[in-house]
């Protein structure tokens, strides 16, 4: 038994081993490119929903033979890896891309406590990346490898102001967002910020703090009640959304809320209802009305995996297809994949004008788009109906 | 010379994988799970120290790491580099070189500092106190940095990992992987003398009868408190490596799971034997970065692992004993006083 028992530890021990170093192949007329998602941990829908998108393009390109780049088509081949949702797990999946599976660029992670990680490593490899769903200016911001697909809150703070300044009329306003969520915190200052230059100081009449977890808000809304702000900014989670909306109307909140991209999820009106109906959200694009490619887009979607996507599909969708672009402007393959991981970047960094369904994007400096952003209200049969697009 | 061996054995191989990531025969991929394998070894050989020998119960391990990733941080970009936060750099790049335990052991020294904060009401008390105690400081801790903007807040802290640029620019060594490897077998030959010394015995019979061990004139009192300010101490040195391995800190990485993964080690590798610790943190590191490929069933595998060990063996790997008990011959081959 003692025996046994040494013996099927070691056996534990080698099979990891193998496990471990396994998984390096090479193969031409195919173009690697890898994805650091969020498949488990706090968020794995998103990961899902990234990886359903990415595999709805693939099938497209390699159905009618290939990407075709220099006259020539190669076969796209994704490979998705796992970061739980953790900083340093999305380390050792973006250096695991890099150096064992050879990819030519990444795609993600989506976070932007991973992206951020991620992004500094990927740039010190060398090695393409775009984030399609991040907002923190630090992903990018001196790092010429790493770009996004998404607009920054800096940008979508005074969309939320502006908008909200001219729909409602109002000239208070008050914030409650979540203190753990550095998107959140991110949003709320950059919001109150702004506010307050475009109204005068003290015209954010209460700035409310929560955590993550926290499930009543009652304290936070009498307080917000009490100081009577003309409207609510919420840049929360859209699981919070619904309690906080919910229990604001309960305490006799008659105004309007104004939300943001966090608010854009398929979930929402599963949870909170009729009380979200007439509300607005800044967002990255309208699924509800939306034409064109946008809507060829989310009705395949819809049919193959059962579900309207939200914006992290579309943008990872957008984010993918940049990279794609980037490997055909480059004009041609070459072997060798640091030299091609160059000419990816190099494309890219070229993009004049990329037509994404999420809208049309240049790229700045830093790598980070230059992007309209649409302001969508609830209507009431639960859709996303398009409002107003705001460009910068 | 045979009763060396493996005391020279076990810093050869350290040497050994050095050299090899030098030459590039390890990629990064191989030497970054090498590190965070490195760091696991810290943080699971040092709450063994509390939850295995000395049989409290203590679950914010992640608290200490936080605050040592978040001194170490600090203290690495004031000293070393230029950052927006304090500027132009106190000290030249290449005095990192010699300098960056200072760092370390800064790192280390805050988080014993709470580490103390902790014990000294705790201990006064016995029994599960010291769990619900550590698992509030876990969160005070998260939440006391979410509200410092200063250090960036819930949007975290970058800007360390120039230090490591800063030495490879003097000396082209694989430098970061020469810290970890360091600070993991320095913490855990610190362990293994303070554990095997006269006073640290008195650490063990804490651990088995309380009473008893003041009867016979231990300082029961100071014992706990040596005992947690060392764990709490070597939390923040790990917290400090992995916070220049990852190169960005947020007060979300260190929460109650990252606690959970360090007492999952422990009882992983069996309550108080430190090679057992040691074993299940490298094993663990290894499980869950082989598993990767599986995705979300990784989470379906790994808990059947830790029921079925839990089943077929309570104590875990080694279960009380140290690595020479298991293997009587090894003895021939280390000396270790």
């Amino acid at each position: 038994m003692k025996i046994f028992g040494r013996l099927s530890l070691l056996a534990l021990a080698l099979v990891l081993g193998a496990l471990f170093l396994a998984g390096c192949s090479k193969e031409s007329d195919t173009i690697k490119i890898g994805f650091d998602i969020p498949l488990t941990g706090d968020i794995p829908k998103v990961g899902e929903a990234s990886k359903f998108a990415a595999e709805m393009l693939k099938e497209d390109i390699n159905s009618k033979g290939g990407l075709e780049v220099g006259g020539k088509k190669y076969k796209l081949q994704f490979i998705y890896q796992d970061n739980e949702s953790k900083a340093d797990s999305a380390v050792n999946a973006a250096l695991k891309l890099i150096e064992q599976d050879g990819v030519v660029a990444i795609v993600g992670p989506n976070s932007s406590k991973q992206a951020v990680p991620a992004g500094g490593i990927c740039n010190e490899r060398e090695t393409p990346m775009i984030s399609p769903w991040s907002t923190n200016p630090d992903t990018t911001k001196g790092r010429p490898w790493v770009f996004r697909a998404a607009f920054l809150d800096p940008f979508q703070g005074p969309v939320a102001v502006n908008f909200s300044a001219k729909q409602f009329g109002a000239k208070t306003a008050a914030v409650i967002f979540d203190i753990a969520n550095d998107y959140s915190k991110g949003l709320a200052d950059i919001f109150k910020a702004e506010w307050e230059k475009k109204m005068g100081a003290g015209s954010v009449v209460a700035f409310e703090s929560h955590g993550t977890k926290d499930q009543d808000f009652s304290a936070q809304l009498t307080k917000i009640l009490g100081a009577k702000p003309d409207f609510i900014f919420i840049p929360d989670n859209y699981n919070q959304v619904a309690l906080i909306v919910k229990q604001a109307h309960d305490l006799g909140w008659k105004g309007p809320f104004m939300g943001s991209d966090a608010w854009g999820s398929a979930e929402l009106m599963t949870l909170c209802g009729k009380d979200c109906v007439g509300q607005f959200f800044s967002t990255h694009y309208a699924a509800a009305g939306a034409q064109g490619d946008t809507k060829v887009f989310i009705d395949r979607y819809n049919q193959k995996y059962g579900y309207i996507p939200d914006d992290v599909a579309a943008l990872t969708w957008d984010a993918t297809r940049i990279v794609l672009q980037g490997i055909q402007d480059a004009g041609k393959v070459v072997a060798d994949v640091k030299a091609e991981r160059k000419l990816i970047r190099d494309a890219m960094a070229n993009i004049k004008e990329f037509k994404g369904i999420t809208g049309s994007m240049k790229f700045d400096a830093e790598g980070d788009p230059i992007k309209c952003a649409v302001v969508v209200r609830i209507s009431e049969d639960g859709q996303f109906v398009f409002a107003e697009s705001v460009c910068p | 010379m045979q009763r060396y061996a493996l005391n020279i054995l076990l810093p050869a191989a350290a040497a050994f994988i050095v050299v090899l990531s030098q030459m590039g025969a390890l990629d990064l991929y191989v030497q970054s799970v090498i590190m965070f394998m490195a760091i696991n070894v810290i943080m699971s050989a040092s709450l063994n120290l509390v939850n295995g020998n000395m049989g409290e119960f203590s679950c914010g391990h992640g608290g200490f790491m936080c605050v040592g990733a978040y001194v170490g941080s600090l203290l690495s970009m004031l000293l070393f580099t230029n950052s927006k936060l304090f500027g132009a750099a106190l000290l030249p790049g290449y005095s990192a070189l010699v300098l960056f335990p200072l760092v370390l052991l800064g790192a280390g020294a805050a988080a014993a500092l709470v580490g103390v904060i902790v014990a000294v009401p705790s201990f006064k008390t016995r029994g599960d106190y010291l769990a619900i105690i550590t698992l509030a400081v876990n969160y005070m801790v998260i939440s006391a940095i979410q509200n410092l903007d200063v250090i960036g807040g819930p949007r975290g802290l970058t800007g360390m990992r120039p230090t490591m640029s800063a030495m490879e620019d003097v000396v082209n060594l694989p430098w970061m992987m020469i810290w970890v490897l360091i600070g993991a077998f320095g913490s855990v030959a610190l362990i293994r003398r303070y554990i095997s010394s006269t006073y640290g015995k008195g650490v063990n019979a804490v651990c088995q009868d309380e009473i008893a061990a003041e009867i016979m004139s231990v300082d029961t009192n100071r014992i706990k408190l040596v005992t947690f300010m060392v764990s709490s101490g070597l939390a923040g040195v790990a917290g400090a490596l992995y916070a220049h391995v990852v190169g960005y800190v947020n007060p979300g990485s260190f929460d109650i799971l990252k606690s959970t993964e360090a007492m999952v080690m422990v009882y992983l590798g069996g309550m108080g034997s430190l090679s057992g610790s040691v074993l299940s943190a490298v094993l663990f590191t290894l499980l869950l970065e082989a598993l990767r490929p599986l995705q979300i069933y990784k989470w379906v595998l790994v808990p059947l692992i830790l029921i079925l060990l839990m089943q077929f063996r309570p104590e875990g790997i080694m279960g009380n004993k140290e690595l020479p008990d298991m293997f009587p011959r090894l003895r021939k081959y280390f000396t270790f006083k």
